[in-house]
């Protein structure tokens, strides 16, 4: 990369939010609220002091496990948006593991056993995206959208019905978790290890594809699909494993949300972690350690939904119409790039 | 009533669900199929759903003083249509730039629509607002089942008539044969001086403005109330339906009824008792869609009646 694509790939996408920020204080002033103020309670709320970087950084490892559902399908050329299917599934697959085990094995063995089935709930569901696309033409934005629903119908049939808790009256969840088998804050802090989760698994993501062989075959399939399979690349078998892999990530994140802050399976599951990681996706360009950096920033976002509520008098929407906007933004800013990057 | 009338309930809540539930696929699947037939796709349709709802919804509360309760809820129709026009206008542009993808645009169009809609929403979930008043052909019975089934929307006579016109606009005017024409070689329409971005700029704007109306069916009709889950993905599956459809308006009819009807089968199998899957059932529409899908779609050919430069990258 020469210094100047490098200084374009920086400046860019600061711009855009940059940009984001400036129409979403218009929006605000519209609103009725003082711009300079909203941008201050939003930095306070997001990184103000340890207490608000330990919420955000909270909310940011689900995103960057639920990005990657996104981001690593994006270098095969497939816009996958499954990311909140895949994560309802994995926090069932975890609720499953972790209740029917009990206290039969120690807690790290109970909590992997919660990943691994959650891990391969979500990949499942994602590699079938990839199934329908390689082999029946099946379109994987709509196959993923789709499924979205039909995992969160799941998950109410469940919740209401066979695994129902029945003294969980006002928000139907399956039985607790047993409190020891629950995912542990890093020591000193709020934080559950779940960050951990993410980071590692952005990092992973990274090296997969940009230092490996296998890798450099996901790339080259979505570069040019025609010329991978001239090539003699598995580009079905690539499909499929990166459709996991992906799946599997946004399965991880439910995974976090049921044992680290829910402690049960139930509609919270479904708040917009997916949505959000999709975002996130788009802003990082797909690139894993971009993606990490980009979900801290949108959990401080998401982290600050509360003061715009309470101090401001804004609707919790407000947080959406942000997110709209940044996306936007950062879409219209893919045309200023002299060459096709990445 | 559902006792005495036992199981012949349920064929009857069937066709009182599809007359009521396909209106918002109806109008959303012509939107979708007219932008489509011009080469692009706009995912955005259910951002745009949700703020016709609401900007119908809070229209015709806002307006029933002046306007009396008869048309305020038309005036939250033209509203809602003029509400999805302006989100047409962000999407239109935004796609046609060169390297954007507009199914991301979509995407982002339905986080940015959503958020509108919820953001300017807030106020009108608690109070009532006038909704549009349907015919009611069913009133010479005395079973309320049947009552219920002969009830018709105008706005689902609307979509109805709709239909047809839209496949003689495309079969027979010259409008109609632009858009195709940009739709299939937006490179040989350019070099018969026509300007691809107007066309497809004015495709999605009067598609959006279609799926508004849709938009505004479901909050002024059925189910007839404002919140946010007042969509249940129609938006999304309406780009599912018209692949179905085979881009065709008259079948986007058809296809329209089925969704509609599949959206029912839960409620309809609840009203008589069996509701041990209710939420399973509910998702009918999307198990559907996704069958329909991997039906008719191949890996190896292009199904009949695709334009050719639908999701095609920009020609800069």
């Amino acid at each position: 990369m020469t210094f100047a694509k490098s200084l374009e790939s920086v400046l860019i996408p600061l711009g855009a939010i940059l940009f984001a920020l400036v129409l979403f204080g218009l929006f605000c002033a519209f609103a009725g609220a003082n711009p300079v103020e909203v941008y201050h309670s939003i930095y306070r709320a997001a990184f103000g002091q340890w207490s608000s970087w330990q919420n955000t950084l909270i909310r940011a490892s689900p995103l960057m496990l639920s990005a990657l559902c996104t981001a690593l399908p994006a270098r095969l050329g497939l816009v996958v948006i499954g990311n909140e299917g895949a994560l309802v599934l994995g926090g069932l697959g975890a609720i499953i593991a972790g209740l029917s085990l009990g206290e039969s094995l120690p807690p790290w063995g109970v909590q992997t056993a919660m990943a691994l089935l959650g891990m391969v709930f979500g990949g499942v569901w994602i590699a079938l995206v990839g199934f329908l696309r390689h082999y029946r033409g099946v379109n994987e934005t709509i196959s993923s959208l789709l499924m979205n629903y039909i995992a969160i119908a799941l998950l109410n049939h469940l919740v209401e019905g066979p695994m129902r808790d029945p003294s969980s009256l006002n928000k139907p969840s399956t039985f607790p978790l047993a409190v020891l088998n629950r995912l542990p804050d890093l020591p000193g802090t709020r934080i559950h290890y779940g960050l951990i989760y993410g980071l590692v698994a952005c990092i992973l993501a990274y090296i997969l594809i940009q230092r490996t062989p296998f890798g450099f075959a996901a790339r080259t399939t979505g570069g040019n699909i025609r010329a991978a399979q001239m090539a003699g690349l598995p580009v079905g078998r690539l499909i499929l494993i990166i459709c996991f892999l992906a799946g599997s990530c946004a399965g991880l994140a439910g995974m976090v949300e049921v044992a680290a802050v829910h402690g049960r399976a139930n509609q919270s599951l479904n708040v917009g972690y997916g949505y959000g990681g999709i975002l996130v996706a788009f802003v990082a360009r797909h690139n894993p350690l971009a993606a990490a950096l980009v979900s801290v920033l949108l959990g401080g976002i998401l982290a600050s939904g509360g003061i715009l509520q309470r101090v401001h008098d804004l609707p919790d929407a407000t947080v959406l119409v942000f997110q709209g906007l940044v996306f936007l933004v950062v879409l219209f800013s893919e045309s200023l790039y002299q060459k096709e990057g990445v | 009533m559902t006792q005495a009338l036992g199981w012949w309930g349920v064929p009857l809540a069937i066709a009182a669900g599809t007359l009521r539930g396909s209106i918002p696929f109806l109008f959303v699947s012509l939107g979708e199929c007219l932008t489509e037939k011009s080469g692009k796709i706009n995912l955005g349709l259910e951002g745009v759903l949700l703020t016709g709802a609401m900007s119908a919804y809070a229209v015709s509360y806002l307006t029933q003083e002046q306007l009396g309760s008869f048309f305020a809820p038309w005036c939250g129709v033209l509203v809602a249509a003029l509400a999805g026009m302006a989100l047409g206008i962000i999407q239109g542009w935004l796609c046609q730039q060169p390297r954007v993808n507009d199914v991301a645009v979509g995407i982002a169009m339905i986080i940015f629509g959503s958020g509108i809609a919820f953001f300017f929403g807030k106020p009108f979930i608690q109070p009532v607002a006038p909704r549009l008043i349907a015919f009611e052909w069913g009133n010479w019975s005395n079973l309320p089942q049947v009552q219920a089934a002969l009830k018709v929307s105008p706005l689902f006579l609307l979509g109805a008539l709709l239909a047809p016109l839209m496949q003689w606009f495309f079969t027979a005017t010259r409008w109609g044969l632009l858009i195709r024409a940009v739709g299939d070689s937006p490179q040989a329409a350019r070099a018969m001086g026509i300007s691809v971005f107007k066309v497809r700029m004015l495709s999605i704007m009067a598609g959006s403005a279609l799926a508004g109306i849709g938009g505004a069916s479901l909050s002024l009709y059925y189910p007839g109330s404002w919140n946010e889950l007042i969509s249940s993905g129609q938006g999304l599956m309406a780009v599912a339906l018209v692949i179905f459809a085979h881009w065709n308006p008259i079948q986007c009819f058809y296809a329209s009824l089925l969704f509609g009807g599949s959206q029912s089968l839960g409620p309809a199998l609840q009203s008589v008792g069996i509701d041990s899957y209710y939420y399973l059932f509910n998702a009918a529409p999307y198990i559907l869609t996704l069958l329909i899908m991997i039906l008719t779609c191949s890996p190896k050919t292009t199904i009949p009646g695709t334009p050719g430069a639908l999701g095609k990258d920009n020609t800069p």
